[in-house]
């Protein structure tokens, strides 16, 4: 009797279990599925390679970033020592290439997350609010709307002048508004779920349901979202230092030297085009990590 | 219709303000005293007042908006800095080039993208679905002044089929129809439509499948129609957003141009903002600026209205 008690007991608990499993299993399903997708995988490993080598970028390189010489100008690929060749000031490629994508990364990331927390606690705010507040909102986010994106980023940053931290802020201007529109998207879809009463019924305060309630039902849709924007932030910001806005000589960025080496296509043509190629790679590899996070987090949109 | 035409264009009004007041505001964040980017920097300082008073910049911020904005309406934009002429005068011909160089990439990019998302759309899951999709992922994702580099060492350097620079021979910026001319437009065009190319297919790809998976499609296959037939249907049926997405996508190249024009010394506004961000010619930067972003603003509307015209599911509220 207590022997068979003790079994189905034991059962239980493990039925238990396996339904504490399941009711985790979001985010075990979401990387189940993203694992499934060999593209984004290995996507996100050129990533993640990408990102070792610029973190460790001064204990790999193999000359100094800045250090030139006139007698070693525009060397071609596959030169001894030299192995992408060396750009208009005689600098070593594949050291600025390194060094460069420290900066690229860091303009294509950092606006994109300060717009994240921007776009997401407005258009939260504009989405649980309604009423006014959501009116007024919305209603300046429709006017950065009716800007071009390229148009509002170099129109900010070529007021405000050359400089990192200019360019920064007006790729953030950029993004917020998108990102409080799908923020205020999703955050009224969920604020009319019965949950949301329920939760309200039961004396919770406004604050308590965004940050139980609300916040955990959104937040994966606008990161998805964001991620998405990485790419177009990396190939904007790049553009600003190509057109001289953001990043400024002798710094190595991989738009500004593009633009710096944009006269050299008629000397060492494959040298020159190097820095582009690295914003490819790392800008379609985004694109394609966040299509599969998309997927995988089953996303519309 | 006409009072949905109405509410439409009354709604454009303020967005049409506000954006104004955007680019006026533009001139307040730049560094510096406002004054500068009316008189040159070495001017002397009775003259500075004197052009203070005659400007209102001694009045109130919403004043100067008020004085500033009834200007625009007249079409007086300023005067550049650099040259001392009206803004206007190099700001329109300017304007036709990028209308020019963002239309023909538009319609690259559209007829490109409809034919390789029709494909993808009907063909779904197939090789060739999977190379439309792959060829959209990077057309969105490469930096297209970078791609622009590319074509210039192919197709100048290389290859010495086509003029890297300028928009005719001789730097000549006007534009006419013969083959020294069009021989100038296709590498900037090309390189400006490979974004739109790759957001139409995307957009095209899912319309595409989204109808041929409709019920309608099953009936009209089984009322015995030849695919031809069923093509026809599904491209009414496709239209009015994929032209919604490349009016848009005008727009958008309209604005973003200035990347490309740089790297093919392309006459057009896009070369005019570089050259005034290097002299920090704030009058033609807040010029241009106004004059593109209020395009856009009445593109989106002229988007909207035939969107609404040629759909009447949509909705007109």
């Amino acid at each position: 009797m207590s022997t068979t008690t003790t079994a189905a007991s034991a059962e239980l608990a493990v039925q238990a279990r396996q339904a504490v499993a399941k009711s985790q299993g979001y985010w075990a399903g979401v990387w189940k599925r993203l694992r499934r997708d060999p593209v984004a995988i290995a996507c996100a490993c050129v990533l993640l390679a990408m990102l070792f080598v610029i973190l460790a970028a001064p204990w790999i390189v193999p000359h100094d970033p800045y250090q030139g010489s006139m007698m070693r100008r525009l060397r071609p690929m596959g030169t001894p020592n030299y192995p992408l060749g060396t750009d208009e000031l005689g600098r070593d490629m594949l050291t600025r290439l390194i060094y460069g994508g420290r900066l690229s990364w860091f303009m294509g990331i950092v606006p994109v997350a300060l717009a994240f927390l921007a776009g997401t606690t407005l258009g939260v705010l504009a989405g649980f609010a309604g009423g006014r507040l959501n009116m007024l909102i919305m209603r300046v986010t429709d006017v950065f709307y009716a800007f071009p994106s390229v148009l509002l980023a170099v129109a900010i940053s070529g007021a405000l002048g050359a400089g990192i931290m200019n360019a920064i802020l007006a790729l953030t201007l950029v993004f917020v508004p998108p990102i409080i529109r799908v923020a205020e998207s999703v955050t009224t879809g969920v604020r009319n779920l019965d949950f949301v009463d329920a939760a309200r019924a039961s004396g919770a305060s406004a604050f308590t349901i965004v940050r139980v309630h609300v916040l955990g039902n959104v937040l994966g849709p606008i990161f998805v979202y964001s991620t998405s924007l990485i790419s177009v932030c990396m190939i904007l910001a790049s553009g600003l230092s190509f057109l001289g806005l953001g990043t400024r000589p002798p710094e190595p960025e991989w738009g500004l030297m593009l633009n710096t080496l944009r006269t050299a296509i008629y000397v060492q043509p494959w040298v020159a085009v190097l820095p582009g190629v690295c914003i490819f790679v790392t800008s379609i590899c985004f694109n394609l990590v966040s299509d599969g996070l998309r997927q995988a987090m089953d996303v519309k949109g | 219709m006409f009072f949905y035409l109405l509410r439409r264009l009354l709604y454009a009004v303020p967005i049409a303000l506000a954006v104004g007041f955007v680019c006026f505001m533009l001139v307040q964040i730049a560094p510096g005293d406002p004054i500068n980017a009316i008189v040159p920097p070495d001017a002397p300082q009775d003259v500075v007042e004197q052009v203070r008073k005659d400007y209102g910049l001694d009045k109130p911020l919403p004043v100067q908006f008020g004085i500033w904005l009834w200007k625009v309406v007249q079409g007086d934009l300023g005067r550049s800095l650099a040259t001392g002429r009206p803004v206007w005068s190099d700001l329109h011909s300017a304007i036709g080039n990028t209308l020019m160089l963002a239309a023909a990439a538009s319609m690259l990019g559209f007829v490109l993208g409809c034919i390789l998302g029709g494909l993808a759309g009907t063909f779904r899951g197939s090789l060739l679905d999977r190379a439309a999709v792959t060829v959209a992922v990077a057309g969105v994702s490469v930096p297209h002044y970078w791609l622009g580099m590319v074509l210039v060492v192919i197709f100048s350097v290389q290859l010495n089929w086509l003029p890297a620079m300028g928009a005719g021979p001789g730097g000549s910026s006007d534009w006419v129809w013969n083959w020294e001319h069009i021989q100038h437009l296709v590498l900037p065009a090309v390189t400006l439509s490979v974004i739109p190319m790759g957001i139409v297919t995307r957009t095209v790809r899912g319309i595409v499948a989204e109808i041929m998976n409709q019920e309608f499609v099953t009936a009209l296959r089984g009322k015995g129609l030849t695919s031809w037939n069923i093509f026809l249907h599904v491209v009414k049926n496709a239209a009015p957003n994929a032209l919604a997405v490349i009016g848009l996508q005008l727009g958008y190249l309209m604005g973003g141009s200035i990347l490309v024009e740089t790297v093919f010394s392309w006459p057009g506004t896009g070369l005019l903002l570089n050259s005034a961000i290097f002299q920090r010619d704030l009058p033609v930067l807040q010029g241009t600026i106004l004059v593109l972003a209020m395009f856009f603003v009445g593109l989106n509307l002229v988007v909207d209205l035939i969107q609404t015209t040629l759909d009447p599911r949509i909705k007109r509220a």
